[in-house]
């Protein structure tokens, strides 16, 4: 038979590995043992990107927790990430926020910076540009507090690095929808 | 209905009230009070195997020989440990599991106590669920919702880890009455919107084939009675996978045989050149799609699945109906006819002149023998010999596997039962025996390797103890012969370790374990060796001496599409030169 020869298959994904996105994942599921290791072990398993993961319980009463995953990959990926976190039975549902695109997210860190005479003036200048607050200080180090999305923070660990940067503890990214809906 | 009761003598309750009748197992410490709240009653009775992996497979063969969720129970450490091969085949293959193991006491966990392993923490990654039972008042909800999570949505396995102190305290028992899961609702009902475009699309279609797979039978009888019904009223050719075998009768006009890596060559060559592919119940596997890029490259894709996770996995599909396969092939037949759609009758009939030419192709032919027993040729008489009774197969893993799925004709779902996604050699024996404690008065029939056999042959004594008259019917090539056809491909013929040295007197081996053994070598003396099998009332074992050296075909091979398939070359003594035929890619790929 003399078929047409062979066009790249629009269908296949492995075609797939060229755009990598980054995406912030909501998620939301039961508080019961074993739910973290369910959710992070079927990004090993799977061979998934885990940027940044954020865990805690949101509704006492009904055992719920929030699980924010920032995750990274092609947009295939991204989706059957969502299909299979879905498919966990603790796992009440997944919004994929960055699709939902009106969300807002924010993490916290704290910044430990060290220097003196003219680099703590330079550093307490920074601070305040970035509204960031002084938590613990000693007559040779900062630290300090600061709420913003991951670039921000990226942003005023780069300016404090020359300054005196001793380490940075992060909390990961936190996010939610905008408006008055729930997700 | 409450009651006051133990932990243990809930469990016992909670089989009985989900209708369970027969439960594999193996005792050990943790598990003593089950046994002993077991021992007290006769309504669920309880088949001792002779290796936990062995209660699982057995237990995975009474699931998918009758719908129901099979069930097992195993002890701590290393019997949970020894269950998990079984979980993983289960979770691959979606059968339906309730795996009960014992757990060292609540006090003791974490400390490294005898016999203690992290039972969740290893089957997490091979069940479905998974529960830690922390306390007593838990235990009723959490059967009864094991119970509801293996049958609901894409089935699987779930174990349920009991520890001991809590099989011995008292609890109140709360009977499955409006037992289900509080978030996990998996969607059975498929989009009518969809299906009605399907319908549309599929009306429209030129070249179209349904390509069917284990979800249908998953789904229970009436899916396969509808897809029958679908398929007369469209007049599609339609194929299936491995796991699909039977829910279209293989003696049906449109049957295409199997498709995927040994499928036939006309099913694959009607995937590769179909302008609409209508999926139902299957997953895309690597077996089936071979080279993803040139996989069915000029077709639309429509894809039925109860799992939103299967689709777009593999590959892309133009429309997804997420649903039960029963439910959306009703609406669509339903459908089909309400709208009185027509299939383009001139369009299909060339559609069949063209497959009848692959067709013709006989990709399935292989050379004959007056003097040694060809395997395919085992099959089929065996096939000619059983085929009107009440018969059941299941399979080990390999050559065997292939030719059975090939010369085996199923009319029937629930009739086949195979390792298919995670490929465990030792299935078969076990599953048999599950098989035939669900069937007590049919023919089941293990169609074995003499390697794979090896694996779980200790279940020959569960048979015996059970008077299970289980038939192991052993293609024996002295060869793991899929590992040996793989070596001549790719490695040069070096067959590192592929032959079965030092074999067991397979017919002593029965004898000794108190069956009948069979040993034939001559082709003309095959048919009475087989009614000989059929007939014994006994556990028997079947040492069929076939051709040592026999290739499995046809064969895509790995890293090729649909229309690159190896056929059997019949007039070539050396058997035909195949080492070359795979590129380095392919070499990567299993
Ligand atoms: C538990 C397990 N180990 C290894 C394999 C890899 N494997 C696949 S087929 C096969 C050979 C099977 O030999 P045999 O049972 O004699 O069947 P044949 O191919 O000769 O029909 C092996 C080792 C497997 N599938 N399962
Ligand atoms: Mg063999």
């Amino acid at each position: 038979m003399n078929a047409p020869a062979i066009p790249p298959s629009p269908y296949s994904s492995a075609l797939g590995k060229s755009n990598i996105e980054r995406h912030t994942l909501s998620v939301l599921v039961d508080n019961e043992p074993g739910v973290l290791a369910r959710v992070v072990g079927l990004f090993s398993g799977r061979g998934y990107n885990i940027e940044s993961l954020t865990v805690a319980e949101v509704a006492h009463g009904e055992h719920l927790s929030r699980i924010t995953i920032v995750t990274s990959g092609p947009p295939e990926a991204i989706e059957q990430i969502g299909h299979q976190l879905e498919r966990l039975v603790p796992v009440h549902h997944v919004i994929d926020l960055t699709m939902a695109k009106k969300s807002i997210e924010r993490e916290l860190a704290m910044v430990k910076v060290r220097g003196k005479g003219d680099d703590r003036v330079e550093a307490l200048q920074v601070a305040d540009a970035f509204r960031a607050r002084v938590i613990d200080a000693t007559t040779e180090s900062f630290v300090f507090e600061l709420t913003g999305n991951a670039e921000k923070i990226d942003q005023f660990v780069e300016l404090m690095r020359p300054i005196g940067l001793v380490e940075v503890s992060r909390t990961g990214v936190a996010a939610i929808s905008r408006g008055p809906e729930p997700i | 209905m409450s009651k006051q009761m133990t932990g243990a003598e809930m469990v016992v309750q909670a089989l009985k009230d989900q209708g369970v009748d027969t439960i594999f197992g193996y005792p050990g410490g943790a598990v003593l009070p089950i046994y002993d709240a077991l021992f007290q009653q006769n309504q669920v009775q309880h088949v001792l195997v002779r290796h936990e992996q062995g209660a699982a497979h057995a237990a995975e063969g009474l699931a998918r020989s009758t719908g129901k969720v099979g069930c097992l129970l195993v002890t701590s450490g290393p019997g949970a440990t020894n269950a998990i091969t079984g979980l993983a085949d289960a979770l691959m293959d979606s059968i339906p599991l309730v795996c009960i193991t014992g757990q060292v006491p609540t006090h003791l966990i974490g400390s490294d106590a005898f016999q203690e392993c992290d039972t969740v923490g290893i089957t997490r990654h091979c069940t479905k669920h998974n529960y830690l039972v922390r306390s007593v008042e838990d235990l009723p909800r959490i059967l009864h919702e094991a119970f509801w999570v293996a049958s609901h949505g894409r089935p699987g396995p779930v174990v349920i880890d009991i520890p001991k102190d809590v099989q011995f305290a008292m609890g109140t028992y709360v009977g499955p009455q409006n037992v289900q899961h509080k978030t996990y609702q998996p969607q059975v009902k498929g989009d009518l919107e969809k299906i009605r475009e399907a319908v549309k699309m599929m009306a429209g279609a030129k070249k179209p084939v349904f390509y069917t797979g284990g979800g249908v039978i998953n789904s229970g009888p009436a899916a396969s009675e509808l897809l029958r019904e679908l398929v007369k009223l469209t007049g599609f050719p339609i194929t299936s996978t491995l796991m699909g075998l039977g829910s279209y009768p293989a003696s049906g006009p449109n049957w295409l045989g199997m498709l995927g890596m040994h499928g036939t060559y006309e099913a694959n060559h009607t995937m590769h050149d179909c302008d609409l592919m209508i999926c139902v119940g299957a997953r895309f596997d690597d077996r089936i799609t071979g080279r993803l890029d040139a996989f069915a490259p000029y077709s639309k894709k429509i894809h039925i699945d109860i799992d939103p996770s299967s689709i777009n996995k593999n590959v892309k599909v133009d429309l997804a109906i997420i649903g039960d396969c029963a439910h959306v092939l009703e609406d669509m037949v339903r459908i089909w006819r309400t709208e009185a759609a027509k299939p383009d009758q001139a369009a299909l009939k060339d559609w069949w002149k063209q497959i009848d030419v692959w067709r013709a192709k006989k990709s399935l032919a292989y050379r004959p023998s007056k003097t040694t027993i060809k395997p395919q040729y085992a099959i089929q008489r065996l096939y000619e010999l059983t085929k009107n009774r009440n018969t059941y197969i299941t399979t080990e893993v390999g050559q065997h596997q292939m030719w059975a799925a090939q010369f085996y004709h199923f009319e029937e779902p629930n009739r086949w039962m195979t390792s298919g996604g995670l490929g465990t050699m030792g299935y078969g024996l076990p599953a048999a025996v599950g098989v035939q404690m669900a069937h007590p008065d049919a023919l089941v029939i293990d169609i074995a390797g003499e390697a794979s056999i090896l694996m779980n042959m200790q279940e020959m004594s569960t048979a015996l103890q059970y008077r299970l008259p289980v038939k192991i019917f052993i293609l024996n090539n002295e060869y793991m012969g899929m590992v040996r056809q793989w070596q001549q491909l790719l490695h040069g013929g070096r067959y590192s370790n592929s032959y079965s040295e030092a074999l067991p007197d397979f017919v002593k081996l029965a004898e000794a374990y108190g069956g009948h053994g069979i040993r034939c070598s001559d082709p003309d003396k095959l048919d009475a060796a087989i009614m000989e099998m059929i007939e014994s009332p006994k556990a028997v074992i079947f040492d069929c001496l076939v051709e040592k050296e026999e290739n499995c075909f046809p064969m895509i091979p790995s890293g090729k599409a649909h229309n690159e398939m190896l056929l059997a070359e019949l007039g070539d003594d050396a058997g035909i030169e195949i080492g070359s035929v795979i590129d380095e890619r392919g070499k990567l790929l299993v």
